[in-house]
Formats: structure tokens, C-alpha cells, sequence
């Protein structure tokens, strides 16, 4: 919880409350507004130094021109953008469609693994086994078998596009991850809290799905949003089948200009992708927090 | 200053809002060392963010609160060396699921007092056998009953030696049964000399035990006195309202 207090400007007049701040208080805050923007001052101080000094290291090491030359050319940097950013749009595309599937089957497979009672025995031993293979197999074998094994058998009615096969194989390594981040989150609630929900008559679905799941989902945000944004970056590995995402387009002008700067294009593309979805997922469990709790811990 | 006159914990002009609302108004209050308060007043009327104002876990908007003659509200001072010398028991217990009772009892005097690992287990063990815990050293907490675990809290917040004990509603979460056992911690303490601060809903107990009883009554410290004057002779209306209303649920 924030402990920033700016009431004495915010808080409505009340006839019967005649409160004026006093001045210890004013001295108080006074005191705090001076302690923050000392702390403001050493960040940006300590930030411009360590920037300085890192600045100098690279640009004094003995290889930098060459290395400027290779990886920060400014010409190929404007021709490779925009044929990345139009190979981003198929790995955007890939976590979108992907990002919801492995969200619906991890949850599926992570609900299965947790349902109790002997019937259950072989959904849970199935659920138990796509876990424990897929989160093993790596994910550039899972892709080659999918990718090129699945077109090779010839099948009637299936797809031979590399990236729907390419988004098969992501959707079942990181379905298998996915679910063992719900599965932890599920048994991280306390035993009370499906007691109780038990106890009020609720079935074991539902106490899972009004009490337990949300309970869970929101303690599951940091490491899902972790396995997505790997899903993201890995998205880029459809272009082994030869789909043209943005690290295959940066590769194309690579190879035919030798020079390294679309990878770092590339690379800076994918950053700035991450960066707006993790401010927001952090802004969204910032927000339920306070709607929870009133008070704050020091 | 000497130690027997100065109070122990001072409050002067605490005010709390959260949100809009206003939750503390202008409350004072003196801890006189070795004394037993009591608060009381209906749910929400303040009682608990006191408590919780006095450990510093809720910052207050103004006025201020001094513990032992030093303003702990400065926002200068040190928190933790100020909590260091707080014991507090929740009505929830809060104690940590993931641990013995005697790690519990030992994590603050190890971790933060710097007492061995000996030291510290020979004196919680004293304490629990003490409070007729001696067997659930090694249990956790889970596998007590709502009594002992609360029992257990109260040996944690001991086991630092505090200045000062801070109890909020602490029988409010157990059955009449086992308020009993936890209660009488709480007069043997008194018996030892520990300065309390209590939260209450216990009248009957409130009135044997207390040196001071604070009525709340939104916010406000409507009235106080000595447990004879407030439970024989209130002065404000509301306070006779309030005593009324416990006598006529049976609680007094």
C-alpha cells in the first residue's frame, strides 16, 4: 500500500469536523516532501553516473568503431524497421491466438490435475503425463517433429502452414508450463478458504471457481505474465518452418548485407513489446490490491 | 522523568482518515507504566486502528504518539527500533503457518534481538510451559486450537520482552470455552507488571482487569475514567446506551 498522503488538499470540509491541519503536521509533511525529493535527486544523480560511466567503457573499448559499424549502423537500421515491424505482426498475432489457448488448455490441465475422488484417477494420470512430457521435451524438437513430421504424414483435412503448426507446438510446450503455475496457485490457497467455501454448500467445482481460482489467478499474474512474455520471444522460433516473423525478416537482410544491426532492431522491437504489458499487468494487480485492502502495512 | 510516573504511552490529538472517512478524531490517551487500558465501543468505532496506530502500522494524519517521553510519530525516528520494544497479539493470531510453534516464538528474538539459538528456544520454552503450552513446541500452528494458537501468539509477543503489549481483540475469534484460558494470560501478565493497551469486547473482563477504560464511539475518546466510573457510573449518554445494550445481549 502507498502511504503518500495528500488529504490535507483533497479532503472535503465538514461542518461538524472543523479540522485544520496542525503544524506538526504541516512540519511533517514538509519534512517528508523534502526526504523525497532527496531521494529523487541521488537516483537521477546515481542513474547519470552509472549511464556515464557505462557510456565510456563501451565507447573506449578498443573495438567499439568496428563493433558500431557492424551492430548500430544507422542505414540498415531504417531499412531493416519496417520489414520487422511487419514480421512483428505475425509474432504478435502468434501470442495473441497462442497466449489465449495456452491460458484455457493450462487451466484445463492444471483443474484436472487437482480434482480429487478415485473417478478421476485417469484424467489426472493423463493431465500429470502432458505435464511432465512437454515441459521436458524442448521446445525447438516439439516445433521440428510438429512443423515438419505433421506435413509429412500427409493427413487429409490437416494444415501444412508452418504457422499453424508452428502455434500447435508453442500452445503445447507452454501449456504444459502454464499449468503448473495455475497448479501452484491453486494449492498456495489455504485449506481454510475451501473449507469454508465447502461449508457454505458450495460444490467442489464451485468452491474452485468462486473461491479458490480467483484467489489463485491473482497471485499467478507475475509468473504467468513471466511465461508469456517467453511465449512472446519464443513465438519467434515458427520461422524455422519458414514463416517470416520479425527475427527471420531481420535475419533475410543479414545475411544479405552482413551487417548485425536488424538483429538489434529485432531485439529492441521484442523489448518494447514487453515493456507497456508488464507496466500494465503490474498497474492491474497494483489496483486490486488497494480495492482489497484498506489500510496499509508500513 | 522517572520511570514509575512517566506514561509509558502517550497520544496526543491522533487523527486517522482513510479515504474521506475519518476514523480517529482528536484522541488522547496516557499509558501510565505497569496499568492495563481498555478500549471499548462498538465495532468500527476506532479501537483497533489505534492499536494499530500505536505500533506504527498505520501512519497517523496528525497529532502525535510518544513511547517512553520519544515521539515514535517523527518521521524521523526508526520504525523496527520502535516495534522492537511493541508486543502485539491479533485477534486473528497471525501466526506463521510455515513454522513450529517454537519457531514462531524464536524467529524475532534470533533474527532481530540477535539471542541464540539456545537462548532463545530455553526462554520460549519457558514461556510456553508458562501459558500450559510445554507439549506444542514442535507442532505448527494449524494443529492447535483456536486457544492455544492465540496462546501461542501471546508467547511470541512476549518473547521479546516488550515495554509494552498491545492486544487486539484477542477472544474476539474464540468460543466462550477458550476465551477463559486465554483471558487469564492476560491478568497473570497483569500480576507481572506488563503495560497493556487492549481492545475489547470482553466487559466483564475489561472491568476486573483495566486500570483505565476508554469508551470509543466514532473516533472519539467519548469518555474514560476508572473501570468503576465507567462500567458504574457512566457520565455520557451513549456510553449508558452502549453498556446498556451488552447487559441486555447478556456479555456484562
Amino acid at each position: 500500500m502507498t502511504l503518500t498522503k495528500d488529504e490535507s488538499g483533497a479532503e472535503t470540509p465538514d461542518p461538524l469536523d472543523p479540522y485544520t491541519p496542525s503544524a506538526r503536521r504541516l512540519e511533517r509533511e514538509r519534512h517528508k516532501r523534502a526526504r523525497s525529493r532527496r531521494a529523487t535527486a541521488i537516483a537521477a544523480v546515481s542513474t547519470l553516473a552509472t549511464a556515464v560511466v557505462l557510456y565510456l567503457v563501451v565507447v573506449n573499448a578498443p573495438g567499439w568503431p568496428r563493433t558500431k559499424e557492424t551492430f548500430f549502423n544507422g542505414q540498415y537500421a531504417r531499412e531493416a524497421l519496417p520489414k520487422v515491424l511487419e514480421g512483428l505482426w505475425l509474432n504478435v498475432r502468434l501470442l495473441l491466438i497462442c497466449g489465449v489457448a495456452v491460458l484455457v488448455l493450462g487451466m484445463l490441465i492444471a483443474v484436472a490435475r487437482t480434482l480429487r475422488g478415485p473417478v478421476f484417477f485417469p484424467l489426472r494420470f493423463l493431465a500429470a503425463a502432458y505435464t511432465d512430457f512437454f515441459r521436458g521435451l524442448p521446445l525447438i524438437i516439439n516445433l521440428m517433429i510438429v512443423v515438419l513430421g505433421v506435413p509429412a504424414l500427409r493427413l487429409q483435412g490437416v494444415t501444412v502452414d508452418p504457422v499453424w503448426l508452428g502455434g500447435t507446438a508453442l500452445t503445447l510446450t507452454y501449456s504444459a508450463y502454464v499449468a503448473e503455475v495455475f497448479r501452484a496457485g491453486i494449492e498456495s490457497i489455504h485449506p481454510s478458504q475451501r473449507a469454508a467455501a465447502r461449508s457454505l454448500g458450495l460444490s467442489n467445482r464451485q468452491a474452485l471457481r468462486y473461491v479458490v481460482l480467483p484467489q489463485a489467478v491473482r497471485r499467478q499474474v507475475p509468473p504467468l505474465l513471466n511465461d508469456l512474455v517467453s511465449l512472446q520471444k519464443d513465438t519467434g522460433l515458427v520461422s524455422i518452418g519458414g514463416a517470416v516473423d520479425a527475427v527471420r525478416a531481420a535475419d533475410i537482410i543479414v545475411g544479405r548485407s552482413l551487417n548485425y544491426t536488424p538483429y538489434i532492431v529485432a531485439g529492441l522491437v521484442f523489448v518494447a513489446l514487453t515493456i507497456p504489458m508488464t507496466r500494465f499487468t503490474d498497474w492491474v494487480t497494483a489496483r486490486m490490491d488497494r480495492r482489497r485492502a484498506q489500510g496499509g502495512i508500513a | 522523568m522517572s520511570d514509575t510516573d512517566a506514561p509509558v504511552l502517550r497520544m496526543e490529538s491522533v487523527r486517522k482518515t482513510f479515504g474521506g472517512s475519518v476514523v480517529l478524531r482528536d484522541v488522547d490517551l496516557e499509558v501510565a507504566p505497569h496499568t492495563v487500558t481498555a478500549l471499548i465501543g462498538a465495532s468500527g468505532s476506532g479501537k483497533s486502528t489505534l492499536l494499530r496506530c500505536a505500533n506504527l502500522l498505520e501512519e497517523i494524519d496528525d497529532g502525535a504518539i510518544w513511547l517512553d517521553g520519544e515521539e515514535i510519530t517523527d518521521p524521523r525516528v526508526d520504525q523496527d527500533a520502535v516495534r522492537r520494544r511493541i508486543g502485539v497479539v491479533f485477534q486473528a493470531y497471525n501466526l506463521f503457518p510455515h513454522m513450529t510453534v517454537l519457531e514462531n516464538i524464536t524467529l524475532a528474538p534470533r533474527r532481530v534481538h540477535g539471542l541464540s539459538r539456545a537462548e532463545a528456544e530455553e526462554r520460549g520454552r519457558e514461556l510456553l510451559e508458562r501459558l500450559g503450552l510445554g507439549g506444542k513446541a514442535g507442532e505448527y500452528p494449524d494443529r492447535l486450537s483456536g486457544g492455544q494458537q492465540q496462546r501461542v501468539a501471546i508467547v511470541r509477543a512476549l518473547a521479546v520482552r516488550p515495554r509494552l503489549l498491545l492486544l487486539d481483540e484477542i477472544t474476539a475469534a474464540l468460543d466462550p470455552e477458550l476465551v477463559g484460558e486465554v483471558l487469564n494470560v492476560v491478568r497473570d501478565l497483569k500480576g507481572d507488571g506488563m503495560t497493556m493497551v487492549l481492545a475489547t469486547h470482553e466487559m466483564g473482563f475489561a472491568r476486573d482487569v483495566a486500570d483505565q477504560v476508554c469508551f470509543l464511539d466514532g473516533g472519539v475518546v467519548l469518555e474514560r475514567g476508572s473501570a468503576e466510573q465507567i462500567f458504574g457510573d457512566p457520565q455520557q449518554e451513549r456510553t449508558r446506551r452502549f453498556l446498556r445494550r451488552i447487559v441486555e445481549a447478556g456479555r456484562l
